[in-house]
């Protein structure tokens, strides 16, 4: 605990903030232009944080009111640990050394739960709805989740000998298209196609925004939170949608901009900070951007079911391609020439 | 920092106290993309607690009394209320009903009045924009 990590880690949190509000601000932005209106500027999220600063914070009556209070601290402090752990903008991460992927997939759960806690507490019958359905949807995505993690960490620990397959060190990590056939490459595609689905549920995004419908539920577990507990919880939205887009970028693109072009090494932390957006925005835009602004709402049965059964599914195709192309591809391949 | 940040970020919460119903058309109608009202940082919230701005439609019904006072409680300070319609305003067609408790300004302090039946979204924008004024002038006096 060096002066020089705690300025490093606090520059690097206010970043991360800063890149996820502007983020959603580009979405809203994104959204409307989709929807031929001219939408908010793309600061406006700051707007909306500045705003909230200052209304009045009120605690229900009914509510316990210290795990009301709790835990909206405990969501953003765990959202911003996070990108402690998960290298961002090109850079190995703070505490490479002190994290694996599976404290990370940890670290992707604690918001929503804390969310859902949050909304149990506050003593109103909507956020306690809300917070159920959050309840399911998350357990109904980590399966997914742990599959994709799981699969491509086996890749790993049969293709690259000595590699500690969970580290989220970036210089350890080759990209997973790299070491794989044809058969594995396919695999690797339907993999990223269940995490890019994974992603609206985990950004409580449309279609999967059931925990927080505003038009039936009140924006279920949110509906109590006003003033500055709301300010933290609208903060760490935008941090999980923006984190987990950084997860998918750490775990199909690791690679870095120099390994295509030669910069001056100089520059060249300042043009990874930009690819590393430009990632970012491009997996931000797949699977946030077009499929809230052209889908309505999941019943929460259906979204659920969808990730079940049919997401999980495709995962576990994906998983059988890689070891399909690690254990008979070899031969396959020769067969056909 | 401050009031200024209401100017461009008001939320605003829907009450129905009783409308037929041609007022929440409008104010949806402000929602669409001909008029956007995103892109004045207006946003319809779904509940009191994020509200900046209360939108009243509809004469206040003897049930929804209860809830219209509660309703304004419920929403966090600095807040506004705008009433939408003739109805809001001054009762309308249902003028010494039997079953009716408004105007809405009998109940909770108004700060504007829309009027029209329904009125056109232009004013309810305009309203909004009225409040947020009115809103500024306060803080000046204090």
């Amino acid at each position: 605990m060096t002066p020089i990590f705690i300025v490093n880690a606090f520059g690097l949190m206010l970043l991360a903030i800063l890149i996820a509000l502007i983020l959603n601000g580009v979405e809203r932005k994104v959204v409307a232009r989709m929807q031929s209106r001219i939408g908010p500027p793309i600061l406006q999220p700051i707007i909306d944080i500045k705003k909230l600063l200052m209304k009045e914070n009120i605690v229900p009556e009914t509510a316990v009111k210290w795990v009301f209070n709790t835990m909206p601290f405990v969501a953003i402090s765990t959202a911003l640990v996070f990108f402690l752990y998960v290298p961002f903008a090109g850079q190995n991460a703070l505490l490479k050394n002190q994290g694996d992927l599976i404290l990370v997939l940890y670290l992707l759960v604690i918001p929503p739960l804390a969310l859902a806690i949050g909304g149990f507490a506050s003593g109103s019958n909507f956020a306690s709805i809300g917070a159920q359905r959050e309840l399911v949807l998350m357990l109904s995505y980590e399966f997914v989740l742990a599959t994709i993690v799981f699969s491509l960490s086996w890749l790993y620990s049969v293709t690259t000998p000595n590699m500690p397959v969970f580290s989220v060190d970036l210089e350890a990590r080759p990209s997973p298209w790299l070491i794989v056939g044809p058969f594995g490459t396919v695999g690797i595609l339907l993999l990223l196609i269940t995490s890019l689905a994974v992603m609206p549920a985990k950004a409580g995004k449309l279609p999967h925004d059931m925990s927080e419908a505003k038009t039936e539920i009140a924006d279920g577990a949110l509906a109590e939170y006003s003033g500055l507990n709301l300010a933290l919880l609208y903060i760490t939205q935008a941090l999980r949608t923006f984190g987990f887009a950084t997860f998918i970028v750490f775990l199909f693109f690791p690679c870095n901009i120099e390994q295509f072009f030669g910069f001056d090494p100089f520059f060249l932390p300042i043009f990874n900070f930009f690819f590393f957006l430009a990632k970012v925005f491009a997996v931000m835009f797949c699977s946030v951007f077009i499929v809230s602004a052209v889908t309505a709402r999941f019943r929460i049965d259906q979204a659920s079911a969808f990730y079940i059964f049919t997401i999980f599914t495709i995962s576990l195709f994906g998983l059988l391609l890689l070891i399909l192309d690690f254990f008979i591809g070899g031969q396959l391949y020769a067969l056909f020439g | 920092m401050g009031i200024d940040a209401l100017k461009r970020s008001l939320w605003v919460f829907h009450v129905n106290a009783g409308s037929c119903n041609g007022c929440d058309i409008e104010i949806v109608a402000a929602l669409t993309p001909r008029y956007d009202v995103e892109r004045f940082g207006i946003k319809l919230v779904g509940t009191p607690r994020h509200a900046d701005v209360l939108l009243v439609t509809g004469p206040v019904t003897r049930q929804m009394k209860d809830k219209l006072l509660r309703v304004y409680e419920q929403t966090p300070e600095p807040k506004l209320v705008v009433v939408v319609g003739n109805c809001g305003s001054t009762c309308g067609v249902f003028y010494e009903s039997y079953n009716i408790e408004g105007p809405v300004d009998k109940l909770i302090p108004v700060d504007v009045y829309v009027h029209g039946c329904p009125p056109r979204p232009e004013a309810i924008i305009e309203g909004i924009a009225k409040a947020w004024a009115k809103l500024e002038k306060t803080k000046v006096k204090k």
